[in-house]
Parts: C-alpha cells; structure tokens; sequence
C-alpha cells in the first residue's frame, strides 16, 4: 500500500467540472424569495470526472478488504462477499423502485421479502420476520421494543429490566438503554459461561426479558441454555437471541430451538453481504409465534430497510440451499478450532476446550507484563501482523481479559491462508520474547503508522476547513 | 463432499485440521450443545442453485416490477446517479472493509468519510458531522433524543406536522420507547405555524422542535424568527432537510438550528425500494460530545504525515455500553462513498444546476397541470422546489391508474386528499407533456 496524501479539496480549481446535464428546455420558474435562499454557495470541490476517479482510486489502495486478504476481525464474520450478489442488486428492475409504489407496481420486490421470510424463519426456527432495521444494533433495538409491546399487551407494566451477560457485545446494553430498559448484568463463570446461580436472584417481575448470543462472545456454546430460557420464562420473561453469533449455528442449530423467542440476524456478517467500510447492513428481526402480534405498531426506518442488502441475501441464501447450509457453520467451527489449537503455546487460552465461530486469547504468553521477561501487548500483536498483509484480529473486547484477542476465520478461508497466519503468528511471538522494539515499533509498512489518537480527540479537526 | 465455489475445503485440508483440533469428524465439533437442540434433518429451503439460476431467478423477479417514469418524492427522489459511483463504491478495498479500527490500513475508509463530514457541514453550514445514520427517519430520532440529553430533565420535543408521515412515524416509535412526549405543531397555510410554535413552547418542558425546511406539500418553510422563540425556552432547533436542495436554500445554520438532519439519498443515491440510503447529521460544536455515531478526525501519525482516525470514541457503544450517546454501530459508510463522489462530481455549479432544472421542470408541470383544470390550487403563490400538492377534481385512484397504464408513477394521494408530484432533472419536457395528456383523457 502506497501513501497518498490528498483530499478532494485540495484538487479543486475554480470553474472544472465533473458533472453533465441535460439542457434546461423549461421556462424559467418564479424566483424563490432571497429569504429563502442562502446567502453563498457551498464550498464544495470543483474537479474533474477523471480527477474524482483518479483521487478514490488512490483512497482504495489505502484500504484492506476481505478481497485483499484475511481479515480473522471477531464477532464480525468476514467472509467472502460473493459477486454474483452484487450483480442482482444493481438490476434496474430492482434499484429503480420508488418505495412508495403499491404492490401492484412491486410484485418481484414484494416476493423477495416473502421468500427471505420463510427462508429465514426456516434457518433461525423462529415464525416471522421483520426486514426494518438496517444493521445489527438497529435490530436489537426493534427486538427490545416487540419485548416490551408483549408485556404491554398484557398490561404488565412493571418489567422494565433487561439482563445481559458481562461478556454481552456493547449493543446489548446500549439498546437496551435507547428502549428505555435499565440494564442488570449477568457475571459469567470462570469457564466463561452465563453463572445460572447469579441469575437465579435477578428474576422477578421487573424483568422483561435477557438477551444473550450463543455461542457467546468468547466462543463458546451456552452449554446451560435450556435451563436458562426456562427460568427466564418462568419468571414471566422473554428471550431475545442477539444474531451476531450466528454464523456457527448456520444449519446446525436454530434458536428457536433453544428457546429463544425474539432474535435478530446481522445480513451483513451471516449472509455474505459486504460491509461497505461500516454498512450499510440490514438487522432483520425475528419473532416466534406468540409474538406476532407485537410487531405492526413498530416502524424503526422510514421505508422497508435496507432493501438492496436484504436481496444480496437473498442470492446468497440461493446460492447455499439446503445442501450448504450446514458447511458454513461446520467450516467456521472447524477454522477457529485449528487456529487455537496451534497457537495456544504461545497465546494464552484463558478456556480450554472446543470452541465455535472465534475464540479469545488473552494475550501473549510473553506479555510484557514482568520487567525481567521482554514481551509485547496485543496492541503490539495487532500492529504488528498488519506487517504481514493481514488484518488484525479483534482487540481488547469482550472485556472480560484486559489483553483479549478475538480471532474468526469464517468458513471462505482455505488451509493454506490459516497455516499462513499461524505461521505469522507464531514468529510474532518469537519476535516479542527476542526483539520487542520491532512490535513496540509495528506497523513498518502501511501508508500510515500508529496516528496520534490523543491529539484527535484532544484537538478536533473533523472537517476540511479545520484543517486549513 | 461435492464442494461448492465459497468454501476452500478439500477432504484432505478437513482430515488435516480435525486432526490438529483432536476431534474424529466435523460433527465432534458440537458435541458440547445438548442433545435436542441440534437439527436432525434438512432445512425446509430450496435446494442449491447455480450462480446462473441465481441470475436468472432474480432477473425474473426484475422483471416483474414494471419500469416506471417516477413523478413521486414524498422522501425519496429520482435523482442521477453519475457513472463514476457504482464504479468507485464497487471497489472492493471500499466494499469489502469493515469499520477502519485499523486505522493504519483503513486511510482510503477515513478520508472519504472525513470528506464527507466536510461536504455535509458546507452544505448544512453546522461545525460538526458524524459519519452517518441509517436514514433520515431514524437521524430524526436521534436528534430528537439528543435534544433531551443535551436539555437535561426536559422530555417533551415537538414535532411540525409538516414532516413527511414516515418521519414522523419513526420519531414517534422512538420516542414511545424512550420516554419522550411528543407535542405537534400543526401546519397552517402550508407552514408550520410559528404561533402554534410559540403557544406549544409556552406550556414548557420543550427539548426540542424539529421542523422541516421542505414539507411535505413541497413547500419551502420560513423559520424567521422561530430559533429565536425556540432558544428563549432554552429547546433546541431541529432542521430536517433535502440536503441537495441546501446547494441553494438557506441552511440549517442560518435559519439558527443546533442540529440538521436529514435523508442524504437525494444525493445520487438509487431508489432501491427505499434502501439503503443515509441518515445524515450536523451540530452545532457544542453538542459534539452529545453526538451519535462514528466521527472522523484528522491527526499525525509517528512520522508526522497526516493521518486520519476514529475519534471521541468515549461517546459510544463500544466503550460506554448502556451510558453511550447512542446504540448505533454499523452505519451506513458505503452510501457516505457514494454521497461523497456524487458532490465531489457535482461541485457547488452542478448541484445549482440540478435544483434549476428540477425547479424549472416541476413549475412547468404544475403550470400545466392546473391549465387542464382537472385540479385546485391548494396553496397558491407558496414558494416550492421540485415538489408540489394539487387538490384533484376527480377521484385520485383513477388518475393514478390511467397515468400507470402510460408508465408514469405520479399523482400520490395524501391524507388530505391531495396529490403530490415531484420533478427532478431526470424529467424531460416531452414527459410532462405526455404525462399531462394522460391527465386530460380523464
């Protein structure tokens, strides 16, 4: 990666153009009153069409993708965006509809959403679905509200607490707080699990419901998840399956099944769909049968969500039927098995046993920590494979290790590619024990190395006028 | 194992890593989950297509959805999308990246993304953008619950009924769960009424008030004077705007708002059944640490080269759980690419020229609309932009179908009774004069 150092600002002279538009064929229109109109122009760039394509082409080539190379980011599900995805989104049939239109004018549209229905419903073991919410945190928002709609249709007003794990992905509770829930965390054990006896004393009638994702944030399967839904449900509760973790269950385990009653699935990490720098995603939410009724009062986006997102799913879906359902989840299991296992001399693997989608190390066995013993961070870890042409893993979350690396390889990577990051990951820690300056030091090779974050924050300058 | 084109598997890599793992089969592999919760059997879905039967069934499903000339906005429009776009979003350095955490090999993500919070603050004219929201819908929601976080212990925002019904729909589901009252205030000669303004602040415990600066008759809005009211009972102004008509209109800024919000899908954005388009959101500075979502800043890196990273992270998520400012995680960065071609393209000349050319096109419609004298005037002499309500003499249904047999999506009807109609720069002369053809034969 070459560094490349402009902003379209600075390309701009006055009077280029990269923009053609039609002749203006229309009598002129009555002036608009000058108290309307603003007092001068926005000082946007003036550049040329192939300026514009010149300066975000170099932009990409700053940029590292799942199409560059491995990227194991935990908890986000980095696996190949398929192409032919891209292609059917973009069929003017599709993109060309104004959301507005009856159903009349939308039948394919409509079909869609039917069959990514049933589809997911079949996937996930729940009844229906709803497709507003347009990323993963939108959904648990939407899951949050339907919750609550249930207990008011029941005129029970009380329960206005929502438990979640200490492991829980920062959403969790960040939703829970926008819906107007008060969040109790749940400890986990030592092997990393829901305490189902510190649980036991949290359930009364305030409680609306929990949520959790299983496998959790380390990994590992909720081995007591049917004891957990039942006493949540017996204290009157409901149980809301955060998706996020889902790519391991693919045709394997529905959350239906374990007793989940609402759940939403992330498009964008399960079912391949690109995830654009940070979105656009699609956070579909799902609802077993009793819950149906909740859903016709909530409108969490304007129109019918991230309808272009949801159709790259649906091909996806296509693309796997029946017959591959089950390798997504086995393949995912399968890699982050065999990364852990033959790393974990060198990282320290705070749990033992058979992980799912990702596991967590908690840093380097030669951390750095003892003054006598040369040693580096995971901050160190990460920078450092940058070095190497891989994205780093994860860093710092969940919280529950304070050098907490979060590795998932996802089903699209071959043998090759994650004997390749071992192989890195093992010099690594043979560097941070002979020469830790060479991690202290990483990256060497990027575009830009370790910005200065303190002086970001410290001395904003968030837009192109500050800067000058 | 038949294979199949995503998945690198060979049976001899599966042997190899079992073995590495210490488990005999994939299924091993789960042998921690319960018994009874594991699916026996195959999935109730269709059984795999080829990618060619993939593009085919989709092509069929296209097809099924008639191409239509759009005459309809009501929140989202028919603008152009240049060439240059799809061709840079679709490079997969763009497409295939994640939220730049790594900021080292993520500075082509950051530096659209701190261009795009410059081009949104030029045209707002706020000090500070964040880097996206869902949609405009949802951006409104935000600001209306920034309003009450900026205004402590106040919990009512007033809403103008002048904003388009799926605004408002989504403000007040929102605001039902978080604990926000709302108040209206009603529209009266096609704007929000600055005395029902003044009479709803007067009952107190305003947060906040978000109006539009188009509403949803198409009308452009005169906020004289209604910063000032807002301000004196210490509420914020909430400005929700067509940002491509803020290359002409008075800004956000300058009617004296503390937060713009809006749809930024009329920048060159498809129309896509409605998504995925953009929530955008400027503030005034001394709201930034109020503010929700990802933010951009410029810094230096060991070298001293300029670099760009994510910055006041201490508002979110990630760091503040159930304390953050907001939930959001993804946003929708992608379509901030997008929207940052479509200005860099168009520059100040070019996005003049589109709100001339939608203007001149939905004036010269409505003109001849109203000659046919199949419509009323419903708001005669009130300025408006590329969209408009007339009151139509016969029933609307029937308008509409006629118009849909010629290939026009038009005429919309209204909770009023009106209908509503829009022009962009796609529209051409000899459009509208078929379009008003069809309206004659009624």
């Amino acid at each position: 990666m070459k560094y490349y150092d402009k902003l379209v600002f600075e390309l701009s002279r006055k009077g280029r153009k990269g923009y053609s538009l039609p002749a203006n064929r229309f009598p002129s229109s009555p002036a608009i009153p000058e108290t309307l109109l603003r007092a001068e122009a926005p000082a946007l760039p003036e550049v040329s069409e192939p300026d514009v394509v010149r300066h975000y082409t170099n932009l990409s080539q700053m940029n590292f993708g799942v199409d560059t190379g491995f990227y194991p980011l935990g908890s986000c599900t980095m696996k190949y965006n398929p192409k032919v995805n891209e292609d059917v989104a973009a069929l003017p049939g599709f993109s060309g509809l104004h959301p507005l239109m009856h159903a009349g004018l939308t039948k394919g549209a409509l079909k869609v959403y039917q069959e990514m229905d049933k589809a997911l419903a079949a996937i996930t073991g729940m009844e229906a679905f709803t497709f507003d919410p347009c990323a993963g945190a939108h959904g648990e928002l939407t899951g949050l509200m339907i919750m609550r709609e249930y207990h008011r249709h029941r005129g029970d007003t009380a329960r206005t607490k929502v438990i979640v794990p200490d492991s829980a992905h920062g959403t969790n509770p960040a939703s829970a707080a926008v819906c107007g829930l008060e969040v109790v965390e749940v400890k986990s054990l030592a092997n990393g699990r829901v305490d189902v006896e510190a649980l036991k004393p949290l359930l009364d009638g305030t409680v609306a419901g929990m949520m959790m994702t299983n496998p959790n944030t380390l990994g590992l399967f909720e081995t007591q998840i049917r004891e957990i839904a039942a006493l949540v449900h017996e204290a009157g509760g409901l149980m809301y399956y955060d998706g996020a973790n889902m790519n391991p269950l693919m045709g394997v385990v529905r959350p239906g099944d374990m007793g989940f009653d609402i759940m939403h699935l992330n498009l964008h990490k399960t079912f391949s769909t690109p995830h654009g720098g940070g979105g656009p995603g699609a956070g579909p939410v799902g609802v077993a049968a009793h819950l149906v009724d909740c859903l016709p009062d909530i409108r969490v986006s304007g129109f019918h969500g991230n309808f272009g997102v949801i159709l790259r799913a649906y091909a996806y879906i296509l693309m796997l039927g029946r017959d591959h359902l089950k390798e997504v989840g086995q393949y995912s299991v399968l890699g982050a098995n065999y990364i852990k296992e033959s790393l974990k001399d060198l990282y320290k693997l705070p749990i033992e046993g058979v992980c799912k989608h990702e596991f967590v190390f908690d840093g380097l066995v030669n951390d750095g920590a003892h003054d006598d013993v040369p040693g580096a961070t995971t901050l160190d870890v990460a920078k450092r494979l940058l070095d190497f042409g891989f994205h780093a893993p994860t860093i710092y979350f969940p919280l529950l290790f304070h050098q907490a690396i979060m590795v998932e390889p996802t089903e699209t990577e071959s043998k090759e590619t994650l004997d390749a990051f071992i192989e890195v990951m093992r010099k690594i820690a043979l560097e941070a024990a002979e020469d830790p300056a060479i991690l202290h030091d990483a990256p060497h090779s990027t575009p830009v190395r370790r910005p200065d974050e303190t002086l970001a924050a410290r001395t904003p300058v968030l837009k192109y006028k500050d800067a000058q | 194992m038949a294979g199949f084109p995503y998945f690198p598997h060979t049976d001899k890599d599966i042997e190899a890593m079992l073995q590495r793992v210490g488990v005999s089969s994939l299924d091993e592999l789960y042998a921690d989950v319960p018994k009874g919760f594991l699916k026996r059997g195959k999935y109730a879905l269709p059984e795999s297509m080829s990618e060619s039967e993939v593009r085919e069934w989709l092509g069929q499903l296209a097809d099924m959805n008639p191409k239509m000339k759009v005459f309809v906005g009501a929140g989202a429009y028919d603008h152009y999308t240049p060439s240059v776009i799809p061709y840079i979003t679709s490079r997969s350095e763009f497409l295939t990246a994640y939220t730049p955490y790594q900021s080292e090999i993520s500075q082509g993500t950051l530096r659209y993304i701190f261009e795009y919070q410059s081009m949104i603050c030029e045209l707002t004219g706020m000090d500070i953008s964040n880097a996206s929201l869902y949609d405009g819908p949802t951006a409104a929601a935000e600001a209306m619950k920034m309003a009450v976080a900026c205004t402590k212990k106040k919990t009512r925002v007033l809403l103008s009924r002048g904003l388009f019904p799926h605004v408002l729909k989504v403000v007040e589901t929102y605001a039902r769960f978080h604990g926000v009252e709302i108040g209206y205030v009603p529209v009266m000669g096609g704007q929000t009424c600055p005395n029902c303004l003044r009479a709803e602040l007067a009952k107190g415990d305003v947060a906040g008030v978000i109006v539009p600066s188009i509403n949803r008759y198409g009308i452009i809005e005169d906020h004289s004077g209604f910063a000032e009211a807002i301000h004196a009972e210490k509420a914020l102004l909430v400005e929700y705007c067509d940002p491509s008509a803020l290359a002409v209109l008075k800004t956000p800024a300058e009617w004296g708002a503390d937060i713009a919000v809006g749809d930024a899908q009329p920048l060159g954005i498809p129309l896509c059944y409605g998504g995925p388009y953009i929530g955008f959101m400027g503030v005034r500075k001394e709201y930034m640490r109020k503010m929700p979502g990802r933010i951009v800043g410029q810094t230096v890196d060991r070298d001293g080269k300029r670099a760009y990273v994510l910055t006041l992270q201490a508002r979110e998520q990630h760091i503040r759980r159930e304390k953050a400012t907001s939930n959001i995680c993804s946003n929708e960065s992608l379509m901030a690419l997008w929207v940052t071609v479509y200005l860099s393209l168009m520059g100040p000349e070019g996005l003049r020229e589109v709100n001339r050319l939608s203007c001149d096109g939905a004036h010269y419609l409505h003109d001849e609309l109203l000659k046919t004298g199949c419509f009323e005037e419903v708001f005669p002499g009130k300025p408006f932009l590329k969209e408009f309500v007339l009151k139509p003499k016969e029933f609307p249904g029937l308008m509409q179908q006629r118009l849909e047999r010629a290939g026009f999506f038009a005429a919309l009807d209204t909770e009023e009774g009106y209908v509503s109609f829009c022009v962009t720069e796609k529209r051409t002369k000899a459009e509208i004069d078929e379009l008003v053809k069809r309206v004659k034969e009624g």
